[in-house]
């Protein structure tokens, strides 16, 4: 993970430029409801971190309080070193949100719009990060540029949610915020957003939160992927680091004398020796499947539903012994 | 530049861009057309009626009164059907998500919805002075009043638009909390007929709310002033017109910022989320 300072970071001092998010015992309740019951979370600054969870876990109420845009039951909340429910316009200017777009703006051309939102950004220019971005290089970005002086209401959904994300970003944020980027996108289109979330991170040191439930799309993009189930985190980490952790087993499969056979084991390595040794050439067709990040999910997933968190996240802790 | 200033003055162009693109739709030119017809239609069928006790024509006395509710008209309901709109589909969430964005967005809406005024009132006003004799009655010194008691008129009805449009729960209910109330009020205001014609609370009721008073500030501009007769207490009682349009310009900028504010906190992406499944969700 990139940790290097920013050093155009208006008004962080060295001590807190690195932690970018800083989340303790937060609790969440909507009527008897309780969504989030207890989440800990703390986030350093550069890379793309991954929500992930089932419909109703609470990643949409988790983003919107880091957001600023919801209020909470309990526990502590710092984003770039404010309380988000209470930060100042200049903090505003410090994050990015992509927001799910609908019908907004109708009348507008994105070039228009575009230049109109990121006009208020530049106030908070400085040398080292100059707002808004140019809007024909974003409008390039997000592959809107021949679109850029049609009505927003003649857009398709994927054309929209692609001027969602460049809104999204017009400010050039230290920490942005996604929910569920690309839902509605094409293969194509998807594939442009992952570079785009790439060369933020890497060329603007942009820190990315963001929400899918694709889990091919978390395993491409996310430095560190969060699973949120029954109001907690139930596991934290790199995908492969999940993938060994959680579903800690392997599968392997092979054929002899012409039967096919399955075997789960914690050590593939050590077991394909073993059979290689034991039955030499008789074994054909080898095959090793590490568990999947989405094996990983759906273990944790069902596991959560089948005992509690408790289970799941005991579980994790268990296995990141 | 202060961020404020800055955002006062990205809202000025909001308001205007929201202007411009208003003006070239097509949808905003047939209201406007619409109305101006609908308007210039009534006065004409009606152009040689005379007004009782008086040698004025329906027009004459008419058209004043008429300006003045199209005024509280489109500056209470237009703000309320914008901000309840914008609400739902994100466009306020938007500007939120922008530093001082908020501050952009109100002044662009406050910017809008004056200047919108200006296309509806030439519609009027101009096939009026090309078709009727005598409209204006007090030469510079009436137009003068019009500028006063459109602008005061302006800051006491927008308020209860923007009030309106921030309480009302979706974009659909702004017909009942904002369209009947005005239609109400446009009934017994002394547009059509004069209000000493109702019953005594009924003319309580309506001298309560701006919409008379802007009519008759409208028709003390246009009319001459043997017209006054016509009128409560035989007078144009320009100091009452003041007093109550100044009071609801006061009581408006005192609550509105605190309910814009109110409603713009509660602001979420889930909320407009919410708003998008209801609206695609005709019946329930």
């Amino acid at each position: 993970m990139q940790t290097n300072d920013q050093p155009g970071s208006a008004g962080a001092t060295s001590a807190d430029t690195d932690v970018v998010i800083e989340v303790h015992d937060l609790h969440m309740r909507y009527g008897t409801k309780d969504v989030l019951t207890g989440v800990d979370l703390e986030v350093h600054r550069g890379g793309v971190m991954c929500l992930l969870g089932p419909n109703g876990a609470g990643k949409t109420t988790t983003i919107e309080i880091l957001e600023g845009f919801r209020s909470r039951t309990s526990g502590e909340v710092r984003v770039l070193g404010a309380d988000p429910l209470h930060a100042s316009e200049d903090w505003r200017a410090r994050t990015g949100v992509v927001l799910q777009s609908w019908r907004d703006h109708p009348r507008w051309t994105p070039r228009r719009l575009l230049t109109h939102l990121g006009g208020f950004y530049q106030p908070y220019s400085t040398p080292e990060r100059t707002r808004p971005y140019d809007v024909d290089l974003l409008l390039d970005t997000v592959g809107l540029t021949e679109l850029a002086d049609q009505k927003i209401a003649t857009m398709s959904g994927g054309q929209r949610r692609r001027l969602d994300v460049a809104v999204g970003i017009v400010g050039r944020p230290e920490l942005l915020f996604l929910d569920e980027p690309t839902a509605g996108f094409d293969p194509h289109a998807r594939r442009e957003f992952h570079h785009l979330v790439h060369r933020l991170s890497d060329l603007e040191n942009t820190t990315i939160m963001l929400t899918t439930h694709d889990l091919d799309e978390a395993e491409k993009l996310a430095d560190r992927i969060l699973i949120l189930a029954g109001g907690r985190f139930v596991a934290d980490g790199s995908a492969e680091q999940l993938a060994r952790q959680v579903a800690g087993e392997s599968e392997v499969k092979w054929s002899r004398d012409g039967e096919r056979f399955v075997h789960s084991t914690a050590d593939a390595t050590a077991f394909v020796r073993q059979l290689l040794t034991q039955y030499g050439e008789d074994v054909t067709d080898l095959e090793v499947h590490r568990a999947s990040l989405e094996d990983t999910y759906m273990t944790l997933v069902q596991q959560h539903e089948a005992g509690g968190t408790g289970a799941a996240a005991r579980l994790f802790e268990e296995a990141a012994r | 530049m202060k961020p404020t200033t800055h955002a006062i003055r990205m809202g000025v162009r909001r308001g205007w861009t929201e202007f411009v693109q208003s003006v070239r739709s097509t949808q905003d030119q047939g209201f406007y057309i619409f109305t101006g017809l609908a308007v210039l239609g009534y006065l004409i069928i009606r152009r040689n009626t005379e007004v009782e006790g008086t040698d004025l024509l329906i027009p004459t006395v008419a058209m004043p009164s008429i300006i003045g509710g199209l005024v509280t008209f489109g500056v209470v309901i237009g703000p309320a059907y914008a901000l309840a709109m914008e609400r739902e589909d994100g466009t306020l969430l938007r500007l939120k998500a922008a530093p001082h964005g908020l501050t952009g967005y109100f002044t662009g809406q406050l910017l809008f919805h004056s200047i919108s005024l200006l296309p509806q009132l030439l519609i009027i006003l101009i096939p009026s002075f090309l078709i009727f004799d005598d409209v204006m009655s007090n030469g510079a010194s009436g137009w003068v009043t019009v500028v006063w008691v459109l602008v005061l008129g302006l800051l006491a009805t927008m308020p209860i638009g923007m009030v309106i449009g921030s309480l009302v729960p979706n974009a659909q209910k702004v017909g009942t909390w904002g369209m009947l109330p005005i239609m109400v009020l446009a009934g017994i205001s002394g547009i059509f007929y004069p209000i000493q014609q109702l019953w005594g609370w009924v003319q309580v009721i309506a001298q309560i709310f701006p919409m008379y008073w802007l009519g008759l500030g409208m028709r003390s501009a246009f009319l001459p002033d043997s017209a006054a007769m016509l009128e409560v207490g035989e007078s144009w009682r320009t100091g009452w017109t003041i007093l109550v349009l100044g009071a609801w310009a006061v009581v408006g900028i005192l609550v509105t910022p605190v309910v814009l504010r109110r409603m713009a906190r509660r602001q979420t992406g889930s909320q407009v989320e919410a708003a998008r499944e209801t609206a695609a969700q005709w019946i329930r």
